[in-house]
């Protein structure tokens, strides 16, 4: 190609690294659906013979499909109102000016560098001294305060991405406040929201430390997953039911970015 | 390796991007110390040939000769040539000695001598006492001054500069016209400069390329440019213009008896080949060309009769619309406000006469 | 805001006779900026507060308690900071947690910048594509993609089984799990998605113009990356740092899976303290002097990037 200038001209060392890179990502975790195909108990090549049991065998786990269940509705509370508090925080940010918007946003961000540990016994403290119950609920207060800062950060990009006079000309045509968020701000910003809600269902679905600790007697699926891999006979079912998840997860977050960064003009971080 | 006998020599280079064309074919010889210009609208490729002359484009066909020296297979950082970017470019994380002394990390220069040159470079474009302070302590013109300096101070055989005042506003920007003109003859460094704006380009230049769709329609210097442009598109690009399609009639030697629109027949010098008897040509007329008043003489042929339709006051000059009859559009003529004394006292709708000498026509072929 | 303006001067509330100090209130809120924002912001703000502030509070207050069986004493006491720093163990844990979690970042933060740098400068087209890439396995499930590595590693895992398969080795290797290499590679491989993004962003908001300008100036490739391209990608690298370094100082998941006995970090330690151990106030009070190392550390790291951003804005 001769057609790109100097400086953005083709380095192919550079290529063969980026691929490397990508195999270095995607290999190791393509080994779990590999292995779940395998018809023995035994993690290890050769494969012998193939089969389908382990995914058949799902079907009829009830104490799994019991902590499917529960994470789907953990996952689906804690992404709707995380992303509920992303919206009116990153609305805040982007659209006032307000002083000490730095630390402010910092404290929200918090969570993304504390690590999860901390914020796991720091949270059963309070819930124990508070003469709270562990349960689900308690699991979705914890993913809310991961969730959070993710929100924001999905749908800061994606309010700073439009102009705020198209709110002015909504205003100046004669629409208060609460109908121009409905006709002109949330219909802009509704790839964000979309995606918000995508990736923070995937956090809370995927999330293990916070449901470690402040998980009750109802397991989330990484709790009971967790569980089982004390037991190496169940292996291969834990195979199966990761292979799964990775595929859904790779779907769901794939479709979040793509929303969020559509406009390939503008490359924004989401994270 | 051909010997060039010009400075520059630009031969048959063509610049592709896909499917589109950027630059098609231009051929440009450009002599040593030359302030030469390439002035276009945006697109007609004038900012990819500079980039090709400095390296960062590859010509897709065609070679560019650098002092005698084939430039195609030399890396941009080896090249003879330096530049002023349009944004300046200047690093942030270095202060303004940093930055200029930026290009003589390779000269091995002691830094006493380092030093000594910075200090001449901000010297040279005015700004001494400026190199510790960082470029977001500085204003546009500033910046202007500093990338000036950075380029200058390794002492190129070519500068090269893409819109460097495109930036700046329009007082700043006449200011550091005098001056860039002014440090070209000082230095003299073969600058080669690339602008959209066509007063730029006159004032500045010693000769003057003007491009569309990447073929260079006229090169020329400013005068020549302004008063002989080659055809309509020049015309038009380079000042305000009147137009009038027109027919040749009859041709006697140099003289050619035209019939144009609007103005009836009359005489002209006929230059060109496009000049035949019978042929579809333009006839042209600066408004400034045009003299504008109350009474006439029907007889001349070189005067018409029209009616002012509306005026422009622009300060300096004030411009007048005269609708004629069998011309579509009004003719624009321009008025010294001195002189012109009488322009006020026109009424819309009047009845005006214009003339003007039969030298002001410019004959162009039908594009 | 305006919309909000127009809201509030809606002409029956104009007619409206209103006492003075309400009217003024009300003209006081909406003529204020800050003050709308803040009503937006703060039913985010409080929830984040109230959720971090009152546990950490109560950790703190809770690591000068003691632990009686199932109930504690209030009474408050230094023991426990005591115990952290004479007894050699949770030294020793705490520092080669530091130097897995250190060289886990260096390791990220040098494998992802060239891969940041090739999306960055060198690819033009489904830029998009490349970027979601290169960050999606971080977004799907840790527990996964550590336990992956305890399939890759493990006695009879891939590598082993995939060597004898091929009859390179007679029998497994057992060094490959339960080391804190493992620890380190399975980190590195966890959070290599997350460095990037930082990376990333900051080069790709470095002027092309300014690359061109070091070119010109008479830069071959590699002096124009060091004196050009890494100075200002800095802030992006330290914040990658910051952002690796911190959580993987307090990651326990990895270390119970691939760490063995010698890769067992602070962070298992703490985790014992609420479980078995069942100790909470010697767990809090390990998990405050874990956090203010680390707060420490990164305090230092926050330092240096205010610095290198003066530097470069």
């Amino acid at each position: 190609m001769k057609n790109v200038s100097y400086i953005d001209r083709p380095n192919r060392p550079l290529f063969v690294y980026a691929v490397l890179f990508l195999a270095f990502l995607y290999v190791p975790v393509l080994f779990l659906p590999l292995f779940s195909f395998n018809d023995s108990q035994y993690i290890a090549f050769p494969i012998e013979n193939w089969t389908l049991r382990w995914y058949r065998d799902m079907a009829n786990n009830e104490p799994m499909l019991a902590a499917l269940m529960n994470s789907i509705r953990v996952g689906a509370v804690a992404s709707i109102l995380s992303t509920f508090l992303g919206i009116f925080g990153a609305k805040a940010v982007t659209r006032y000016r307000i002083p000490g918007q730095e630390p402010i946003i910092a404290v929200i961000m918090a969570p993304l560098v504390i690590p999860g540990i901390i914020l796991g016994v720091a949270l059963l403290i309070l819930i124990n001294r508070a003469g709270i119950t562990l349960s689900l609920y308690t699991v979705t207060l914890g993913h809310i305060l991961v969730c959070v800062p993710f929100a924001m950060a999905t749908l800061m990009t994606r309010f700073e991405g439009f102009d705020k006079s198209m709110e002015e000309a909504s205003a100046d045509l004669g629409e208060n406040a609460w109908w121009t968020f409905w006709r002109v701000t949330l219909p802009m910003v509704f790839p964000g929201v979309l995606a918000s809600l995508l990736l923070c269902f995937t956090i809370s679905f995927d999330e293990f430390i916070l449901a470690f600790f402040l998980g009750g007697t109802d397991p989330t699926l990484p709790l009971y997953m967790w569980g089982q891999l004390r037991f190496p006979q169940r292996l291969p079912n834990v195979l199966a039911m990761g292979a799964c998840i990775l595929l859904i997860s790779f779907f769901v977050v794939f479709f979040s970015q793509w929303l969020v960064r559509r406009d390939p003009d503008s490359p924004k971080s989401a994270g | 390796m051909t010997t060039k006998q010009s400075f520059i020599t630009i031969d048959g280079v063509s610049k592709h991007f896909g499917d589109v064309i950027a630059v098609d074919n231009v051929s440009i010889d450009i002599e040593q110390g030359e302030f030469f210009s390439l002035l276009g609208p945006s697109g007609c490729g004038k900012t990819t040939l500079l980039r090709m002359l400095a390296g960062f484009e590859s010509t897709t066909s065609g070679e560019i000769y650098l002092d005698g020296k084939a430039m195609s297979e030399i890396p941009p950082h080896q090249r003879p040539t330096n530049m002023v970017f349009q944004n300046y470019a200047i690093f942030p994380h270095l202060d303004v000695s940093g930055n200029i002394a930026y290009g003589l990390r390779k000269d091995k220069l002691g830094k006493v001598e380092q030093t000594r040159r910075v200090d001449e470079a901000l010297e040279m474009v005015k700004l001494p006492g400026y190199g510790k302070r960082r470029a977001h302590e500085l204003s546009g013109g500033q910046l202007q001054r500093i990338a000036l300096a950075r380029a200058l101070v390794k002492r190129p055989k070519v500068l090269l500069l893409d819109e460097p005042l495109g930036a700046l506003d329009k007082k700043l920007r006449e200011e550091m016209q005098l001056e860039l003109r002014a440090l070209q003859e000082s230095v003299g460094i073969t600058f080669i400069f690339v602008t959209h704006d066509q007063e730029e380009a006159l004032t500045l230049s010693d000769r003057v390329a003007v491009m569309a769709r990447g073929e260079v329609l006229q090169m020329a210097s400013p005068q020549q440019l302004y008063n002989r442009p080659f055809n309509v598109e020049v015309a038009d690009f380079i000042g305000q213009m009147n137009f009038f399609d027109a027919e040749v009639m009859d041709l006697q030697d140099d003289e050619a008896l035209l019939d144009v629109q609007g103005l009836g027949q009359l005489k002209a010098s006929a230059e060109g080949e496009f000049v035949q008897k019978g042929a579809s040509i333009v006839v042209a007329l600066r408004p400034e060309k045009l003299l504008l008043s109350e009474k006439g003489d029907a007889g001349d042929e070189n005067t018409v009769k029209g009616e002012l339709s509306t005026s422009a006051y622009l300060g300096s000059r004030s411009h007048f619309f005269v609708a004629v009859d069998g011309c579509e559009e009004p003719i624009e003529v321009a008025g010294q406000d001195a002189g012109f004394g009488a322009g006020e006292s026109l009424q819309r709708g009047g009845e005006v006469w214009l003339s003007w000498a039969r030298e002001s026509l410019v004959l162009l072929p039908v594009t | 805001m305006s919309e909000s303006v127009t809201g509030a001067a809606s002409p029956a509330e104009q007619n409206r006779p209103e006492t003075g100090w309400r009217s003024r209130l009300r003209a006081f809120y909406h003529g204020s900026e800050a003050l709308q924002g803040y009503t937006l912001l703060s039913p985010t703000l409080l929830v984040m507060l109230f959720s971090m502030c009152a546990p950490f509070a109560l950790m703190v207050l809770m690591s000068f308690w003691t632990q009686i069986g199932y109930e504690f004493d209030t009474a408050a006491t230094l023991k426990n900071y005591d115990k952290v720093f004479s007894e050699p163990v949770y030294t020793k844990l705490l520092v080669r947690s530091l130097l897995i979690s250190a060289s886990c970042t260096f390791a990220t933060v040098i494998i992802s910048y060239p891969m940041a740098y090739y999306v960055a400068f060198h690819v033009h087209r489904r830029k998009m594509i490349w970027i979601i890439l290169m960050t999606l396995p971080f977004w799907t499930s840790y527990l996964l993609r550590i336990f992956t590595w305890k399939v890759i590693l493990g006695f009879n895992g891939v590598i082993n089984s995939g060597l004898i398969g091929m009859g390179l080795i007679d029998k497994p290797l057992e060094f490959l799990l339960y080391n804190p290499t493992a620890v380190v590679i399975t980190l590195t491989h966890a959070w290599a998605a997350f460095a990037i993004l930082p990376i990333y962003v900051s080069l790709e908001k470095i002027d092309r113009s300014l690359l061109e300008a070091a070119t010109d100036l008479g830069d071959g490739p590699m002096a124009r990356f060091l004196r050009v391209t890494l100075p200002l990608s800095l802030p992006g690298v330290i914040a990658a740092t910051v952002l690796i370094f911190v959580p993987t100082v307090g990651d326990y998941v990895t270390p119970a899976l691939v760490g063995g006995p010698d890769g067992v970090m602070l962070a298992n330690l703490i985790q014992a303290h609420f479980g078995i151990i069942n100790n909470w106030p010697g767990g809090s009070a390990l998990a405050i002097v874990m956090m203010g190392i680390v707060g420490l550390i990164a305090m230092t790291y926050i330092w240096l990037t205010r610095f290198a951003v003066r530097n470069i804005e």
